[in-house]
């Protein structure tokens, strides 16, 4: 087993790589990070030209690419345009955890910019996964254990409305019923943007409740699906033999459903979530965007639109290293739920 | 006189009843199974109705007229001259339903056929060749699946924006981005078709008739497209059939974003652009027909997508 996990972050060193190259080139024709950096515009031609040299603009994208993944702290680079390198560099790399600096909001690191959003974004996103999950559990057994009933037949159909969904028809729907006609029509309404009320300040109270339109949102497009996939799962394993012979040595119903059935029908559910969560750190770009949610995926989109490239790869890589792990994570879970998986 | 002329009316009746019909061909046993599948043939149905809705409608509606801007009548609710209302510069809804129609219906196709024509090569090739080719080519589609699609076309989306010109075809203009958008969601959808291409050709090419058309000296392109890949070809059209509802949605997300289709041309996505903004003011208008609209064909193509999938199951050939 040791030996697997090894071999396969091994594997994923080259894939790391070829994802940082690709990212590093397209991101270099996105816009120009100059023109609206920090909020002041260089628009003489030698201010420009200085902080374009500054900021290591003007090298070739090779030379770029190398300070980005390991640093220029061994070599010495021209600030002041005398073509004299004569300045010590001061960036690590990303292989030594620099992601270097922001372009946007000059000199902070890239690292201090995501951490500041990461855990917005895991909160929505970890919060709205539980939802799902346990949603999903409970319609999907009390589906698969009532076949053709008419919450079964339900969920069938939810599923595919929810599937065909786009997330933002939802989410604008919800915002419209709850919080702009719940307003008018003087109910209790829930707040549609932002992450808490300036007027309250940061509490637990006001962040639960902005959170629940997006949560909803979110969990309603993926709950159908997932549901009618443990009904299946379930329905399979429910016509094993093992399952007949635990109902007919007498064992509690609970039990054969709970121990016996769900620990088998949740292998293939596993392998879904696995790769799900790790989309979610960035699948709420759009959700983030309506709900003004100040996360990873608004994060992404704010210094995309203004070419700032150490943010979006420092957001890129993270995923895909995120993907990385969580499918190794999925395939251990495999391996430990169900033993006649063996990895070598 | 009855007698001489009854038997040998009979004879060609007993034989055409003893003898099987000819066999089904695979078009014909799915057309069979698919035209029973009711979820199906209703997608089928809507489908045809959108289709319908976006090319006829056009020739009640003009594109200037879905284009014009009228500044007195911004954000309009849905009367009877605007059935669906006007948006933030005075268009009206209902034709911009129209128009955008015909190009989400375009984006959708086109993406979908650079995405099989992506896919195909590359798992035929892999799958195929197998050994390093194979290594090459399957580290690229993981490394395009590693990402979340929609980052990768966000940043694609901004790396093709404006380079691409307007573009004059029959008559009308469309926007530059059309191209851009069908391009990269095309070649950022391609890795799970190329799966399971691959997957395919791994089976097959090690099956006898296989054998038989290598040993014959069949050239090496015949045996990959004239041998397996018809034999492959159930899950290509059921993923290509699903693609492109999913192509569909991807331009609705990227153009709602503000990086897709750009004016003076709409798609259903981009009508969706901005409509939040004024959502307080209640404008249900500005988001509900064309979003309405998107889940519409998404579902009906989603359930054609399904009914194509059952009945091209090698497993349930009973007709």
């Amino acid at each position: 087993m040791t030996r697997y996990i090894i071999r396969r972050l091994l594997q994923a060193i080259p894939l790391l790589f070829l994802i940082s190259i690709a990212l590093f080139v397209l991101m270099q024709n996105v816009g120009d990070p100059l023109a609206t950096m920090g909020g002041r515009t260089a628009t003489r031609a030698a201010d420009r030209e200085r902080l374009t040299r500054q900021l290591g603009l003007d090298k070739p994208i090779y030379v770029q690419y190398l300070y980005w993944l390991i640093g220029n702290d061994w070599a010495r680079i021209d600030l002041d345009g005398d073509g004299v390198a004569e300045t010590q560099g001061t960036r690590r790399g990303a292989l030594r955890g620099d992601f270097g600096t922001s372009l946007v909001n000059r000199g902070v690191p890239v690292t201090t910019v995501v951490w500041d959003r990461l855990p917005n974004t895991l909160l929505l996103m970890l919060t709205s996964e539980l939802v799902i999950i346990l949603g999903a559990l409970v319609i999907g057994i009390y589906a698969a254990l009532r076949q053709y009933s008419l919450l079964d037949n339900l969920v069938t159909a939810l599923s595919f409305i929810g599937f065909s969904m786009p997330i933002f028809f939802i989410a604008l729907a919800a915002i419209y019923i709850f919080s702009v006609y719940f307003k008018r029509w003087g109910l209790p309404s829930l707040p549609a943007t932002g992450m808490f009320d300036p007027e309250y300040g940061k509490t637990p109270a006001q962040i639960l409740v902005h959170m629940i339109l997006p949560v909803a949102s979110i969990s309603i497009i993926s709950l159908a699906a997932y549901s009618r996939y443990i009904r299946s799962t379930m329905l399979e394993v429910l016509g094993q033999d093992y399952i007949r012979t635990a109902r007919s040595k007498g064992l509690p119903k609970r039990e054969v459903i709970f121990i016996h059935a769900l620990k088998n029908a949740s292998l293939p559910i596993v392998t879904v979530v696995g790769l799900d969560i790790p989309l979610l750190l960035g699948g709420a770009i759009v959700t983030e965007r309506i709900f003004a949610w100040p996360g990873m995926g608004r994060l992404f989109l704010d210094h995309l639109e203004r070419g700032d490239t150490p943010v979006v790869m420092g957001i890129m890589m993270l995923i895909a290293f995120a993907v990385v792990i969580f499918q190794l994570i999925t395939d251990i879970t495999y391996a430990w739920l169900d033993p006649r998986i063996r990895y070598h | 006189m009855a007698l001489t002329t009854d038997p040998p009316a009979l004879i060609p009746q007993l034989i055409t009843e003893d003898v099987e019909p000819p066999p089904l061909s695979l078009a014909q046993l799915t057309w069979r199974r698919f035209r029973r599948h009711r979820m199906a043939m209703l997608g089928v149905v809507i489908l045809v109705l959108l289709i319908l809705y976006s090319y006829g409608g056009a020739l009640l509606v003009s594109e200037t007229y879905a284009n014009h801007n009228d500044l007195t009548i911004v954000l309009d609710a849905p009367t009877a001259a605007h059935p669906f209302g006007t948006d933030t510069t005075g268009r009206d809804i209902l034709a911009r339903t129209v128009y955008g129609g015909q190009i989400s219906l375009l984006i959708g196709l086109t993406a979908v056929i650079v995405e099989t024509l992506v896919g195909i090569f590359v798992g035929a090739i892999a799958g195929y060749y197998g050994g390093w080719v194979d290594s090459l080519l399957m580290r690229m589609t993981e490394a395009v699946l590693n990402i979340p699609q929609i980052f990768l076309l966000l940043v694609m989306a901004k790396f093709f924006g404006g380079k691409i010109p307007n573009l004059t075809i029959g008559g009308r203009e469309f926007s530059g981005s059309v191209v851009v958008i069908i391009l990269i969601i095309g070649m950022t959808s391609w890795p799970y078709l190329a799966r399971i291409v691959r997957a395919e050709f791994l089976s097959i090419k090690e099956r006898e008739f296989i054998l038989a058309a290598r040993a014959t000296g069949t050239p090496t392109w015949e045996i990959i497209f004239k041998h397996i890949l018809p034999n492959s070809i159930a899950p290509i059209v059921v993923s290509a059939t699903l693609g492109v509802a999913g192509a569909i949605t991807l331009e609705a997300y990227i153009s709602f974003l503000g990086l897709g289709v750009r004016a003076p041309t709409a798609t259903w996505g981009n009508m969706l652009e901005g409509a939040y903004q004024y959502i307080d003011q209640g404008a249900y208008w500005l988001w509900l027909f064309p979003g309405l609209l998107i889940v519409l064909i998404v579902l009906s193509i989603n359930f054609l997508g399904d009914g194509l999938r059952d009945a091209l199951d090698p497993r349930s050939r009973t007709v």
